[in-house]
């Protein structure tokens, strides 16, 4: 079984985002490998282990030739990845972004699953997987917190509002996963020194025939930027064993109780 | 301009999410409500908020909505009526709807929005980032149909006093392989109290609690507030509670009168789902820790020492 991993490398959450005058996030400096990316290459290793044969692959998009969050990926045991890197992407949409992440998919030779998180950690668009999935005409199935695969069937318990569904789909597809689904393994130092080695092969849009990308392709445009209201923050006590009648007074203050 | 309304509906009647969409694009323009499923039951509710129309698909016979409801609506558009604008609510079938049909009709997607602003064919939508500290207003270019997905609680859902929308049907076109997945079972997971993002008072628990077995303290404390019990991500992500327990960018927005942070030093993941409670009470033994920052009534403590006594103090009042 074939996996292939969409991650994002994006840059340290732990670190205030800021903006470049074009409003694009700053992207500078060392990205990382997005969190929630670390939940679908675990789950790909996973199936690709239990299926007894196959690999996982990986496809990023990111500006500068970035590989450093791939080569985190790569260490916790993907084989190879595709990059696709090309100054000409930035503010790449959602949208223009599955294109090019299908195309580099199709460039690939396709795979029997192709993961993505629920949405980055900074963007958030929340909209990549399933488009995705209806530029590769594939059938998918969104938010899966647990999945196995059967043959050349996928069983997903999907996350609701109200609870969970159980899905069945057909192989070829495109599932996203959530936080939670596995629990992501540590890379090995074996694995990180593997990783050095391995293939990443580099393409840009141009290669993969996908125009018109970064904001020319975007269909929207940033007219505004302004600073929310801050809340104010109030009164800030320490625990002096008598905190808690601070809290019912509170309460008591506003009628809640 | 002509508007759509991605509907949804919950045990019999719109969401609340829904509700909050028809009042606000009611005064933008006319209103359709696009509904993948049945509409008998619904379409008094959704008229009275605004819609004078509802396409509705009928049983999706166990397709997932993401597929079936944006083929549906492309065939619609195909068919010649094409609205300017179609609102998403940002939830699991509005992202996987508006994501296919962002495919079809080659359209952008603007998600995570709060607001809408609509002046003549122009159309533009603000969206918090930066964990809310900042907001960016952008404008559709090019032609319509534009697509954007609203987070709930962004308007006040007001009824209209209208009557109820006349029914149309959109049947779902046959779809090929990609709507070859079927829910084959369905799971409530069953909840006691007020709904997390409806409920008066909040208490949630973060990773301060220590372990799984403490997050009864918050129950505890929910259930004598009369409130619901909330969690943040690093929790839920630890398996301490379910995924409905969340609060925050991928979980509930919630919008109590009081919200009561226990053991959460308040990630910006967090905060986005939180900050538009009237009133926050936090408690963490880091002084240092963001929540402060924004917190009405902040304490610097043990939440294994102050739960315990709080919970104490409003049992003995009865």
């Amino acid at each position: 079984m074939n996996v292939i991993v969409c991650v994002k490398q994006i840059p340290d959450p732990a670190t205030p985002g800021a903006l470049n005058a074009d409003n694009t996030l700053k992207r500078e400096g060392k990205l990382i490998l997005d969190e929630s990316d670390g939940y679908g290459v675990e789950m790909a290793l996973q199936l690709v282990d239990g299926a007894g044969g196959g690999e996982v692959s990986l496809v990023s998009m990111a500006p500068n030739g970035e590989v450093s969050g791939m080569r985190t990926a790569l260490a916790m045991g993907a084989a190879k990845g595709t990059l696709i890197s090309d100054p000409a992407l930035s503010g790449t949409d959602a949208l223009t972004t599955a294109k090019v992440l299908a195309a580099a998919i199709q460039k690939m030779g396709g795979a029997d699953l192709i993961i993505a998180a629920t949405e980055s950690s900074d963007g958030y668009t929340g909209t990549v997987p399933e488009q995705l999935a209806e530029v590769l005409g594939l059938p998918s199935v969104t938010f899966a917190k647990r999945l196995t695969v059967n043959g050349q069937t996928l069983t997903v318990d999907r996350q609701t509002e109200e609870g969970y569904d159980e899905v069945t789909c057909p192989l070829p597809a495109v599932i996203s996963v959530t936080a939670g689904v596995v629990e992501p393994r540590y890379p090995s130092f074996k694995g990180i020194m593997a990783a050095k080695s391995k293939p990443i092969e580099t393409v840009t849009a141009s290669d993969l025939g996908v125009t018109p990308v970064g904001w020319a392709g975007a269909g929207q445009s940033i007219v505004n930027v302004a600073k929310a209201e801050a809340r104010a923050a109030g009164e800030v006590i320490e625990d002096d064993g008598e905190a808690h009648a601070k809290i019912v007074a509170f309460l008591e203050n506003l009628k809640f109780i | 301009m002509n508007i759509w309304v991605f509907a949804q509906e919950a045990n019999g009647a719109p969401t609340s999410a829904t509700l909050e969409l028809l009042t606000k694009a009611r005064g933008a323009g006319s209103v359709t409500a696009f509904l993948g499923g049945d509409a008998a039951g619904i379409a008094g509710a959704l008229g009275e908020f605004g819609a004078t129309k509802v396409y509705a698909t009928g049983d999706l016979g166990g397709k997932l909505p993401g597929v079936a409801v944006s083929a549906a609506m492309k065939a619609v558009i195909d068919g010649g009526d094409a609205p300017d604008l179609i609102m998403f609510p940002q939830s699991y079938e509005g992202r996987d709807v508006m994501s296919r049909l962002s495919v079809q009709l080659d359209r952008t997607v603007l998600t995570n929005n709060i607001d809408l602003s609509v002046d003549g064919n122009a159309v533009s939508v603000t969206t918090p980032i930066f964990g809310g500290n900042v907001l960016v207003t952008t404008a559709f270019s090019g032609s319509g149909p534009f697509l954007a997905a609203f987070r709930p609680k962004s308007f006040v859902a007001e009824s209209a006093g209208g009557g109820a929308a006349s029914v149309v049907a959109a049947p779902v076109p046959e779809l090929g392989a990609t709507g070859s997945a079927r829910v084959t079972a369905v799971h409530t997971e069953e909840t006691h109290g007020p709904k997390l993002d409806e409920a008066a008072i909040v208490v949630s628990g973060g990773r301060g609690l220590g372990e799984a077995a403490k997050y009864e303290m918050i129950e505890t404390l929910a259930k004598l507030l009369k409130g619901a019990p909330g969690a943040s991500r690093a929790i839920v992500d630890a398996g301490w509670v379910p995924y409905s327990y969340q609060v925050g960018q991928t979980g509930k927005v919630v919008k109590p009168g009081v919200y009561i942070a226990c053991g959460i030093s308040g990630a910006t993941q967090h905060m986005v789902g939180m900050k538009g409670a009237k009133n926050i009470i936090a408690i963490n033994k880091d002084k240092e820790a963001p929540i402060f920052g924004i917190a009405d009534l902040g304490i610097v403590g043990d939440v294994h020492k102050v739960l315990p006594k709080l919970i104490e103090a409003l049992q003995s009042r009865g």
